[in-house]
C-alpha cells in the first residue's frame, strides 16, 4: 500500500518568512501521525498545503495518489477534515448539518439517510438529530464536527486541534472516537497541544519547528532517544543551594521558573538526597520522562506567540 | 455534471433561506411597496404628470431596479460575508471536493435567485395596481430583473472580498449605491439633471437597468435594449472575476 499522504521537500514563504521550510512527511497508511510544534511552527499551513488549499513555492505533494494542488479535488473527495475553528451551520439542526456537508462530496441523499444514523451513533448524539446548532455543548459541537468529517466514508483524515477548548470529559469522548477510527484501519493526521494525547493515541510523531520536521518516531522511540528517562521536579524553599549539588546527581537540570526539571538515568541517588533534606521545605516530584519534556527540550521553553 | 458543482452551495443558501422565509420576503416587499406607494401618491399627488404617464407609473420600474439592486447588494454583503468571515461557511466547504470558484459561482446564483425574488414581488405589485400599459411587453421584465441581479451580485462579492469587516459596507453604500438611487434615475427621469452629471449617471449600471425596464413598464421597446444589457453583464462579470481573484488572495494564500 502507498502512502495516503506523501510529501517531499516543502517550502512555503509569506513575505519571504519560510513558515514551512524543506519539510517531509510520508504517513504510513491505517496509522495516526501526531504533527506537534509550538504556535506558528508551520502545522495548520502544512495541513492546508496538503489539502491542496493553497499553493507551495517548492516541493512535492501526493494525497492518495494525486499530486497537489492540482487535484486537489478528487483527492478530497476520499479525505475528512476537522478544522481548528468551528464551522458548523448554526442555521440547521444536526441532521441537515450532515446532509449539507454530504452534498458538498455529491452524495445522495439515500446514501446519507442510510450513513447518518451510524455518525450519530459514533459521535453519542442519538436523540439530537433535529437539535438545533446552538443547543450543543462545545463537546457535542466538536463530536458533530467529526461526524461531519466521516460523512463521505473518508480514508485519510485531518484533524486539526480537535480537543483544544474541551473539558477533559469531552476529550476523552474524542479519543475514543479517535481510537475507534484508527481500528477501523483509517489514517490519521492529527495537530494538538496535548502531550499526554498525541503519547496515547499517536503511533507515529513528528516534531515541527519553525517549518521543519525536527524529530520524528513512535512516542517512546522519541523518548529513549532524545530524554533521559527519569524527571525529578524540584520546587519550594532551599532550591537556590540545593541547585548547586543537583549537578552531581543529574546529567541534565533545566531550571523554569520556580521549579528545576532534574533529568536523570539514576533518580535514587536524587531521591534519596532530596529526602535526606526532609522538612527544610525543599519538595520534589518523581515521575518518568514524558513526551512533554521531549517537546520542551526540543523547541525550548520560550513562548511563541 | 461538472458544471453543476455550485449547485450544492446554492441549495445551503435556498434551505437557510427557507427556514427564515416568511420575514425575508415581508422585507423584500414591504421597504419598496412603502416607498413606491408614499413617494407615488404622495409626491405623485404634486406632479401632474411625469414623462406623460402618472407619476406612480413612473416609479415603478425605478423602485423595481433599486429593490433588485439591495436584494443582491444585501446578499452580497451582509450575508454572504456572515457565511464567508463570521461562520466560515466557505472554509469548512473548501476542504470538500469543491473549490472557491464553485463557492462563489453558488453565491452569485443564490444572490441573483433572491433579486429574482424581489423582483418578482414589486412585478406582483405593479400588475396588481395596473401600473404596467402591456402585460405581454411588462413579462420582458424578468430577463431586466435576472440580469440587474446577477451585475448588482457579481460587484457585491467583489466588495466583500475586501471587506475587513461589516462597517466597510458603509462605504460601497456611501460611494456608489447612494449616488446610484439618487442619480440614476429611480425618482426622476435623468434628462432632468445638468448635462455633466446625466454623463456621469449613464456610467452608473443601474440607470441601464432602470432604462431598460421603465419603456418596459410603460409599454415601449427600450433603446438599445442589447447595449443596455451589455452593460450590465459587463459589471457583473467584472465584478465577478474580481471577487474570484481577491476572494482567492483572501482565503487561500
Amino acid at each position: 500500500m502507498t502512502a495516503p499522504l506523501r510529501i517531499h521537500q516543502l517550502t512555503k514563504r509569506y513575505g519571504g518568512n519560510a513558515v514551512v521550510d524543506g519539510l517531509d512527511l510520508k504517513l504510513a497508511p491505517g496509522r495516526c501521525h501526531g504533527l506537534l510544534g509550538p504556535n506558528g511552527a508551520g502545522k495548520t499551513t502544512t495541513l492546508r498545503l496538503a489539502l491542496g488549499l493553497i499553493g507551495a513555492d517548492t516541493g512535492e505533494i501526493r494525497l492518495l495518489g494525486h499530486p497537489m494542488p492540482d487535484e486537489g479535488s478528487q483527492a478530497r473527495r476520499r479525505v475528512g477534515v476537522v478544522p481548528q475553528a468551528d464551522s458548523l451551520d448554526p442555521d440547521f439542526t444536526v441532521r441537515e448539518n450532515l446532509l449539507t456537508y454530504g452534498r458538498y462530496f455529491g452524495l445522495k441523499r439515500a446514501q446519507m439517510a442510510a450513513r447518518i444514523p451510524d455518525l450519530l451513533a459514533f459521535a453519542g448524539l442519538e436523540g439530537k438529530a433535529d437539535s438545533p446548532i446552538a443547543t450543543l455543548s462545545g463537546g457535542m459541537k466538536r463530536r458533530l464536527t467529526l461526524a461531519r468529517a466521516l460523512i463521505n466514508d473518508p480514508e485519510l483524515i485531518f484533524l486539526d486541534e480537535p480537543t483544544t477548548g474541551l473539558d477533559p470529559q469531552a476529550r476523552h469522548l474524542i479519543r475514543q472516537g479517535l481510537r475507534r477510527l484508527i481500528a477501523q484501519g483509517k489514517t490519521l493526521l492529527l495537530t494538538t497541544h496535548f502531550m499526554d494525547e498525541a503519547e496515547r493515541l499517536c503511533d507515529v510523531i513528528s516534531v515541527l519547528d519553525r517549518g521543519r520536521i525536527i524529530a520524528q518516531g513512535s512516542p517512546r522511540e522519541l523518548i529513549a532517544a532524545h530524554i533521559e528517562p527519569h524527571v525529578v521536579e524540584v520546587f519550594g524553599e532551599g532550591l537556590g543551594e540545593w541547585r548547586d549539588c543537583a549537578s552531581r546527581f543529574c546529567r541534565r537540570c533545566e531550571q523554569a521558573g520556580e521549579t528545576l526539571f532534574c533529568y536523570t538515568d539514576a533518580p535514587q541517588a536524587v531521591v534519596t538526597d532530596l529526602d535526606t533534606k526532609g522538612g527544610t521545605g525543599l519538595r520534589y516530584l518523581h515521575r518518568p520522562a514524558n513526551l512533554e519534556d521531549v517537546f520542551l527540550k526540543l523547541t525550548g521553553r520560550d513562548l511563541r506567540d | 455534471m461538472t458544471e453543476l458543482r455550485w449547485f450544492p452551495v446554492w441549495l445551503r443558501n435556498f434551505k437557510v433561506w427557507k427556514k427564515l422565509a416568511g420575514p425575508s420576503i415581508l422585507g423584500n416587499l414591504a421597504d419598496p411597496l412603502l416607498y413606491m406607494l408614499g413617494l407615488g401618491y404622495g409626491l405623485g399627488g404634486l406632479l401632474q404628470q411625469v414623462e406623460g404617464v402618472p407619476y406612480l407609473n413612473f416609479l415603478a420600474a425605478g423602485m423595481l431596479c433599486y429593490s433588485v439592486m439591495n436584494s443582491a447588494t444585501f446578499e452580497t454583503l451582509y450575508s454572504a460575508f456572515s457565511r464567508m468571515h463570521v461562520q466560515k461557511t466557505w472554509e469548512a466547504i473548501l476542504n470538500t471536493p469543491l473549490g472557491l470558484t464553485d463557492v462563489l459561482l453558488g453565491e452569485l446564483a443564490w444572490a441573483t435567485s433572491k433579486a429574482l425574488l424581489s423582483g418578482a414581488a414589486i412585478l406582483l405589485v405593479i400588475w396588481a395596481l395596473g401600473l404596467h400599459a402591456s402585460f405581454a411587453m411588462s413579462l420582458a421584465l424578468i430577463p431586466v430583473v435576472l440580469l440587474t441581479g446577477f451585475c448588482f451580485a457579481g460587484l457585491g462579492l467583489a466588495i466583500n472580498a475586501i471587506s475587513p469587516n461589516y462597517d466597510f459596507f458603509l462605504y460601497y453604500f456611501t460611494l456608489a449605491i447612494t449616488p446610484m438611487v439618487l442619480l440614476g434615475g429611480v425618482f426622476y427621469p435623468p434628462s432632468a439633471l445638468p448635462d455633466w452629471l446625466a454623463t456621469a449617471a449613464a456610467w452608473l449600471p443601474l440607470t441601464h437597468a432602470i432604462d431598460l425596464a421603465r419603456p418596459l413598464v410603460l409599454g415601449r421597446w427600450p433603446d438599445m435594449p442589447v447595449g443596455h444589457g451589455v452593460v450590465l453583464v459587463a459589471y457583473g462579470m467584472a465584478g465577478f472575476g474580481a471577487s474570484l481573484v481577491l476572494t482567492r488572495r483572501r482565503l487561500l494564500r
